[in-house]
Parts: C-alpha cells; structure tokens; sequence
C-alpha cells in the first residue's frame, strides 16, 4: 500500500535530492527516460582508478525514479566500478526499500540503474570492449 | 430523475467489468474514459454471438452464412452514417482506429495534394496522432507542420488562426474537436467556415467528441472526421474515417490488396469504389458488428442526454477540485466549454505517485503526458493526472476521487 511505498525516506530523498546536479569534466555522461511515464534521468560519472571518484544526477519525474536515482548516488559513491558491474535490480529495490513494486512502477525504480549501467558501457566501450560487451549483457535490468 | 438526464446508476447494471474488485475489497472507480470506455454486456456478447453463430468472410461468398455477416457488417456502417449524419453510406471507412483514420489520410490525401513549401496546420492541443502523421507528410514532402496557439486558459487562440489563413500557404487544416487533455471543445463551425472560404479541407479529430456529443458532420461541413469504436463502448481495433464523397473518390487507396479492387491483372489494377477502396483485406468483422451495438446501447440513451449526464459530473467535479488545497485544474473552467475530462496535479506529487496511491483505493485514473507532449510542453509540466467521466460515472465516485487526494496530501504530507 501506498503509505509503504511513499515512507520518510522516499519523500526526503525527493524533495531533498543528495548529489544532484551537473559535473564538471565528468568521464560518463548519460541521459535516459522512461517513455511510459516522462521520468528522465541524467547520470554524470567521474572516475579514477576505476574507482567512482564522484557522481551527480539531474532529472525529473515521480517521486520513486527521483529517490531511487539520489540513494544510488550515495550507493555508488567512491566505489569500485567492479561494485557498479555487479549490482542487480534486486540490490537496487531491497536499498530503496521497495520489493513489492508492480510492472509499471518498477520502472520507475530501476531506471536510474539502468542509465548507470549505460554509462558503464559507454566507459568501458572504448578502454575494455570485452568489458562493455560483458555488462552489456548482463545489464537486462527490465 | 430530472428530464433528459440518464440514470447512470440503471446503467452501471450493463457493464460487468464494474462490478469486480480492485484489491480483493475495493469497488472499481474507472475514471480513464478518454482512454478507452468499458463495454456493456450486450457489446460483449455480440461478439461472441458472431464467432458463434455467424462466422464467415464477408462480401464475396454467396451461401447463406456469409450473407448474413456481410449484412450485419454493413449494418453497421449505416448505423455510423446516421449516428454522425454522412449524407452517404459509402462516405464511412472503417479502419482499426483514429490514428489509422489519420495515417490513411496523411498517405493517400496528403501525398497527393501537399507540396514542398506549403502549410499544414494543426494545433498545440493535438494528440500525438494528429502531429506524427503529419511530421512524417514533412519530412517526406518538404512541407511544414504549424501550429495553433492555445493560450493559458485552455482555447485556441483564433486571432492567431486568421493570421495564418491570410498567408495564403495554408493547403490543409486538421484539428482536434475535444482536447484529450483539458477537455477544450473546439469551435469547430468558425474555423471550417473560414477554411472552406480558401478552399482548405479540414480534417476533425473527434476521438474525444463523438463519443460525448452530438457530432453532425454535415452541419458542421468538415471535409474528413476520425474517431474510435472503443472509446465509445465499442471494441477495440475498430476505427472511422468519415470523408465528403467527392474527396475519398479523388484520393488513391492507402493500402493494396483483397477486396479494395474491381479487376486485377498482371500489370495493373482497377481499384473498387469507395469505402471498399480503402478497406483492403479481411477487415475487423465481429468487432465491427459489435461496434454497430454499441451505436445502438448511446442512441437509446441519446447523445444529449450523455452530453449533458458529462457537463453535470464536470461541473460538479470542477467545483469538488476547487476545494482542495495545493490542487491545480487545467484547461476551461466553465463545463460548457469542455468534455469530461480534467486533468490536474497536487502540490508536489507527480501524477504517476498519485495515479499509485489512487489505485490503492480502486480509483482508475490516468497519469503522463496522454501522448500530448506537445500541450506538455506548452502548459510548462511533464505530466498531469487526468480524471474523465462517461455515462456509468457517478457523483459518489467523483466523491471518492476527492477523498482519495486529501489522503494522498496526508502521505505526501502537503
């Protein structure tokens, strides 16, 4: 029911969006939305090392998308980019707190997944094609 | 019950998919009629009556099955020309849907008929089937697509309208009769009578209208008018294209194949008459005989009646939506001036949250850009949540819509 979707932490992470906005220099850059219901994800990547040195979103749409894409920010966040190959729709919907999601609104939840993994893709595309082939195939988030 | 007014509660008998539950509990409030309407039992049924007792190809076999199917499907043709007033039964095409409706006359009118450099002119209220259609027209003749304004209150702006015609580029105007949005009713008969003084054709989008009001194609003079079955209480995969006689026999056909010809030889063909020119292949029989019902199930209400049933719930919702706090309404205030159809949004909750919380609560609503992303853009949101009634909508439900959106200000905490 609604009052367990729409808990504390989804409505602070909506109103109050962590590590939102543009980056300067960033080595990913990547724009998706869910044409379904209009939400648009910007996913913006600074990487060292193959470590997430830092990250920034913009975007816009209901309030799951907007949260979910903000506490991936803060999930990714100085991390492995090993950490990033590896995770999974499940590990995105148990962090937002929300596993009972139907179709439609799962969408909304995983699309910022789904342009970071993009992104992902687009890193390795010229470095490791053999990489971005990989994710690429393990990325069947939908 | 007042006179003119129907019984939306007799009604609700007629409709079995009313009846069941959302959630094992909740009764089922379906508020997204722009979308597409139920259907009542005896739509339903008639379908499986056809595939029962009459299922055969139409038009060329002679046993007595057959006969029977081809007349039950023509029937319904008749039927759709005396529902809008075509003065001629051949004047209606049938075709999976509104944008089929649209498609076709973009391929065998346009094509035919608009040039590099000339206009065609539509509106910011358009839904994508009246803007793609044409943009794909552009690309392929040189073209351009322009557009009426409409202003912050919903309507056209007309002055705008005028300006255009005086170019003298203008070479077709098509044009939604209900917006699907904000329930704006165009005034069509002003925009037609000037149109028609350039010899323009005007092409109406009646998705919304004919549905919901009295739709006179005569009185009103349009050139070609597109609708669907399934908003209407019909089936889907039924679509009408109503077209001036003249114009449909000056068109070529859209799609070749069986049916639509006269003589087929190995270098040419001799196409058939209209509509049968533009029907090629097996069309859509049983739907279409069950759309020929549903025709029946609103002329025994009367389009005035239904008409008037949508500007009491309006006006009643209107004045509800008012009360809420933090809810913005767009599109016309006065009901007269619009169909069923409101859309809104609250506070900071974006429409698909809301549309969520509704669903906990049986309540059926729309929420997105209703594939007008054009009107989106224009009135400056990227989505809005949108209620629209039809005959089976009560005061209660629309009751229930109001206590549902003070609930979802208590969990979003506005």
């Amino acid at each position: 029911m609604s009052d367990d979707i729409y808990r504390e932490i989804i409505l602070d992470h909506y109103r109050n969006p962590r590590n939102k906005g543009k980056l300067a220099e960033a080595d990913v850059s990547v724009h998706d939305s869910n044409p379904l219901c209009g939400d648009e994800i910007d996913m913006h990547l600074k990487i060292e090392s193959n470590t997430v040195q830092d990250v920034k979103f913009e975007g816009r749409g209901c309030a799951i998308s907007q949260a979910s894409a903000s506490m991936l920010t803060e999930m990714v966040m100085g991390k492995d980019l090993e950490f990033i190959k590896g995770l999974k729709k499940e590990d995105i919907l148990e962090n937002i707190g929300l596993t009972n999601l139907g179709p439609a609104r799962i969408k909304c939840a995983l699309l910022s997944l789904k342009v970071l993994k993009v992104g992902m893709i687009n890193y390795y595309a010229n470095r490791d094609p053999v990489s971005a082939e990989k994710i690429k195939g393990e990325s069947q988030i939908y | 019950m007042q006179k003119g007014l129907l019984d939306s509660h007799s009604i609700r008998d007629d409709f079995p998919i009313l009846k069941r539950k959302i959630r094992g509990k909740n009764a089922f409030i379906y508020l997204d009629n722009a979308a597409t309407t139920q259907k009542p039992l005896a739509v339903i049924n008639s379908i499986s009556d056809y595939y029962t007792n009459v299922n055969s190809n139409i038009h060329r076999a002679v046993y007595e099955v057959a006969e029977e199917s081809t007349r039950a499907y023509e029937r319904t043709r008749e039927k759709v020309a005396r529902f809008i007033n075509a003065k001629h039964v051949e004047e209606i095409i049938f075709t999976r849907n509104t944008t089929e409706s649209i498609n076709l006359l973009s391929y065998s009118w346009g094509r035919k008929n608009i040039k590099k450099g000339d206009k065609i002119l539509i509106t910011e209220l358009e839904h994508h089937s009246n803007i793609v259609p044409w943009q794909v027209l552009a690309k392929e003749t040189g073209c351009r697509v322009c557009y009426l304004n409409v202003n912050d209150n919903g309507y056209l702006e007309l002055d705008n309208f005028f300006q255009e015609l005086e170019g003298g580029d203008v070479k077709l105007i098509s044009i939604s009769h209900m917006s699907n949005v904000l329930g704006t009713i165009v005034p069509l008969r002003n925009i037609i009578e000037a149109a028609h003084e350039r010899r323009i054709p005007v092409i109406v989008d009646g998705a919304q209208s004919v549905p919901h009001m009295r739709v006179d194609v005569q009185d009103l003079d349009c050139d070609f008018l597109a609708f669907s079955a399934h908003k209407m209480l019909g089936p889907t995969g039924v679509g009408v294209l109503y077209g001036k006689r003249e114009l449909l026999e000056s068109m070529d056909p859209f799609m070749g194949g069986g049916d639509m010809i006269k003589e087929v030889f190995k270098d040419y063909t001799r196409y058939n008459d209209i509509p049968y020119k533009f029907e090629a292949g097996t069309p859509n029989i049983a739907d279409v005989i069950g759309f020929g019902v549903a025709i029946d199930y609103l002329e025994n209400i009367g389009m005035e009646a239904i008409r008037q049933h949508e500007i009491d719930l309006t006006s009643y919702a209107l004045e509800s939506l008012a009360s809420v706090p933090q809810l913005k309404v767009y599109g016309p205030t006065a009901a007269r001036d619009r169909g069923g159809v409101i859309s809104f949004n609250i506070g900071d909750i974006h429409p698909h949250d809301l549309a969520t919380i509704m669903n906990d609560h049986g309540i059926a609503i729309r929420s997105g850009h209703h594939c007008a992303q054009v009107l989106m853009q224009r009135l400056s949101v990227s989505a809005t949540s949108r209620a629209s009634f039809y005959i089976y909508n009560t005061k209660d439900e629309i009751d229930k819509l109001i206590n549902v959106l003070n609930e979802a200000r208590r969990i979003f905490r506005i």
